[in-house]
């Protein structure tokens, strides 16, 4: 029986005589690229709008004024009865939608949230080389279960300030004392004769908003 | 130490057997040429890849220079997140401590995205031996559990099922674990992934522990993460009131800034994607979200011994992406099973042999089980020098020696089949043009060099065949 404390010191005992003889690599070089696309706001935008519905999410634009609108009509165009809100969610998102609203204030059990058709959220960036929305639980986002539990999930993103072009330029927009979700199109396996199916356990549908003024 | 299938034949004679399975051989190959072409796409988009491989293989080598400051440095920065840190000296001491963290919760099941660290411990039979049910939740993997079966590949375990027998499987085997599949199901892959979510979702939404491993964790931050496409990942991470992940201690990467070159190798060597479908990232636990407890087991179990070896140790660079798999020739004949562990073809040839040992006959058989080709290095992301680890531990079995050349006869079966068969012949080839010049009618290895000992190789062609057509009919 070996106490906790033990086996620490055993093992980075075994680490440092692993490796007492151990020359110094060479040094860490990072001379790859910071982004693959041309530093043109309306082609990233672009990109990010080809490669999210090449992961088949859905794309659309929107103003400002518009995105009521396009919620409204998202929402009822999936049968949508039930939409989960999360705090800090704009309120007028969802002014021109009939579905019925659960807010998350009071945390929803796993059960509330499986028994809701959608879920609507903003994002805290959008990355155009790989098609991705990231989420990081802040307002309008909500906690990881809420994008995870509803089927459909519709995230609006702002236009041009949450886009950025590539993961180098992502990283450090992020507080890693959050936690982050990385949403590239959504849920999908291909584990049976690598037949792509979309929707295992994650929503089966993504819409993605993109919002310019 | 655990690991090795018990009564598991060594590589020749598993592999041979797999040979004759013409609808595995058949599923394998349909699997590994679409990854293997797909996958060179997806990288092909990427015109800085080469420098992208050459920082991700420096870090993880900076890493392992340095992995007793790093593990330090993460265990600081989980702690002061909020997590607890616990160090397993072995499988056996991984599986005692994620028993008892169960057990403290009271509960007596737990849900679980793949994880190749607890397959490697055995963690769902430790646990089983406890009263402990352990689901995993990754569609494959719940194929490969509810039919009594193994994993057979890292990305893709259950390659070797077609749909057919995944419709029977469930069919016959859901009831037995939960809800039972739907009537009349057929095997359609949606039906059958629909089946997979209605089963898997009651376990979900009533879990109390969840269990994972995960591809990466930053010291700086103490941030974990875990890649994934089907959700049962999130679920698993974010569901549960209590979280253990088991961890490999060369899974540490330095900084938050690294995620940007794995993050781009990672996705793209393994299932040939620009990003896979969902990430996550947790940094300790968060108020009002997530597990209220979190639990990381450091894992050694062999990794040590590995870092020691200085041809070896870059294995432990592996970023599990299974792109060495799916190029592999003798992968594609032999599946994954003929390897005898959770880390099948050429990655599993070096790094099981290792962590293990190669004290019983199939660890000291896998050395064997490649044809020297390299074309494992050609596409590995962190630039794996797969055949120079391979024709190291062949020496170093050679050395061991043994009563009554054991171990020498296996690797000899082996050699012998390899030549048997022309694509491994190829492969073989390739090796021995590269270094003709020094070692002109011997392949590298002690069974090779009883082989070869009886018979001349064939004359070596300046350079093989297949860098030849490639050259001359890209
Ligand atoms: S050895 Fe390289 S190619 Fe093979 S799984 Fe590991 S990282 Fe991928």
């Amino acid at each position: 029986m070996t106490s906790p404390s033990s086996s620490r010191d055993r093992v980075l005992g075994r680490v440092r005589a692993a490796l007492a003889e151990a020359p110094e690599p060479s040094e860490v070089t990072r001379d790859y690229l910071v982004s693959h696309t041309p530093d043109d706001p309306a082609a990233v935008v672009d990109l990010l709008h080809e490669n999210l519905a090449d992961y088949r999410a859905g794309v659309h634009r929107s103003t400002r004024d518009g995105l009521p609108a396009l919620i409204g009509k998202l929402l009822a165009a999936h049968d949508a009865a039930t939409v989960v809100v999360p705090p800090g969610l704009p309120g007028a998102w969802l002014a021109d939608s009939d579905a019925r609203q659960r807010l998350d204030d009071v945390p929803l059990t796993p059960h509330e949230l499986d028994s809701a058709d959608a879920v609507v959220t903003g994002c805290a960036l959008a990355v155009a080389e790989t098609g991705t929305v990231v989420l990081d639980a802040g307002p309008g986002q909500g906690r990881r279960a809420l994008t995870l539990i509803p089927d459909l999930h519709i995230c609006v993103v702002d236009v041009p300030g949450q886009v950025v072009a590539s993961l180098p330029r992502a990283l450090p927009r992020l507080d890693p004392a959050r936690p982050t979700t990385w949403i590239s199109g959504p849920s999908a396996t291909s584990d049976i004769e690598l037949d792509r199916v979309e929707g295992v356990h994650g929503p089966r549908t993504l819409e993605v908003v993109l919002v310019v003024d | 130490m655990s690991g090795t299938y018990l009564g598991m034949p060594a590589f020749p004679r598993a592999a041979r057997d797999a040979v004759r399975d013409t609808t595995l051989r058949g599923n394998l190959r349909h699997a590994t040429h679409t990854i293997r072409d797909k996958r060179a796409r997806a990288v092909a988009e990427l015109d800085d890849w080469a420098a992208l491989r050459e920082a991700g293989k420096r870090i993880k080598d900076h890493t392992l220079r340095h992995l007793d400051r790093y593990l330090v440095r993460v265990e600081e920065a989980v702690t002061a997140a909020g997590g607890t840190v616990h160090w397993a000296a072995d499988a056996e001491e991984a599986n005692r401590i994620v028993a008892d963290l169960v057990k403290a919760t009271g509960e007596s099941e737990v849900v679980k995205v793949k994880s190749m660290a607890t397959q490697e411990t055995g963690l769902n039979e430790a646990l089983e031996a406890e009263g402990i049910r352990a689901y995993e939740t990754d569609l494959a993997e719940l194929i490969v559990q509810l039919g009594k079966d193994r994993p057979s590949h890292i990305l893709v375990p259950a390659i070797h099922r077609n749909r057919g027998e995944i419709r029977d499987i469930f069919r016959s085997e859901m009831g037995e674990w939960g809800r039972p599949a739907p009537e009349g199901l057929t095997d359609t892959p949606a039906e059958l992934a629909e089946a997979a979510r209605l089963h898997l979702r009651e376990k979900f939404l009533r879990a109390k522990v969840g269990i994972s491993g995960a591809n990466f964790m930053v010291a700086e931050t103490g941030t974990l993460v875990v890649v994934e496409s089907e959700g049962n990942g999130r679920m698993c991470l974010t569901l549960p009131e209590t979280l253990i992940s088991v961890v490999g201690i060369e899974k540490v990467i330095p900084t938050w800034r690294d995620l940007e070159v794995f993050l781009q190798l990672l996705p793209r060597s393994s299932t040939a994607e620009r990003m896979n479908p969902y990430t996550s990232m947790w940094t300790g636990t968060t108020d009002g979200d997530g597990p209220r407890a979190f639990h990381l087991v450091l894992l050694d179990n062999g990794r040590t011994d590995t870092l020691a070896d200085e041809v070896g140790r870059q294995a432990l660079r592996c970023i599990r992406c299974s792109a060495c798999l799916n190029v592999c020739p003798v992968y594609e004949r032999a599946g994954g099973h003929a390897y005898g562990s959770v880390y099948p073809g050429p990655i599993g040839a070096i790094l099981s042999p290792q962590l293990r040992g190669t004290g019983s006959e199939i660890d000291a058989s896998l050395p064997y089980a490649s044809s020297l080709c390299g074309a494992c290095y050609e596409v590995c992301p962190v630039a794996i020098d797969i055949p120079e680890v391979l024709v190291h531990l062949r020496e170093k079995v050679a050395d061991q020696g043994g009563a009554g050349h054991r171990l020498e006869r296996a690797a000899m079966r082996t050699a012998t089949w390899l030549l048997d068969h022309p694509a491994a012949l190829n492969a073989a080839e390739r090796l021995a043009s590269s270094t003709r010049k020094l070692h002109p009618k011997r392949l590298p290895g002690p069974g090779a060099r009883q082989w070869t000992n009886s018979r001349d190789l064939p004359d070596l062609p300046a350079e093989p065949f297949r860098d030849w057509w490639k050259k001359n009919h890209a």
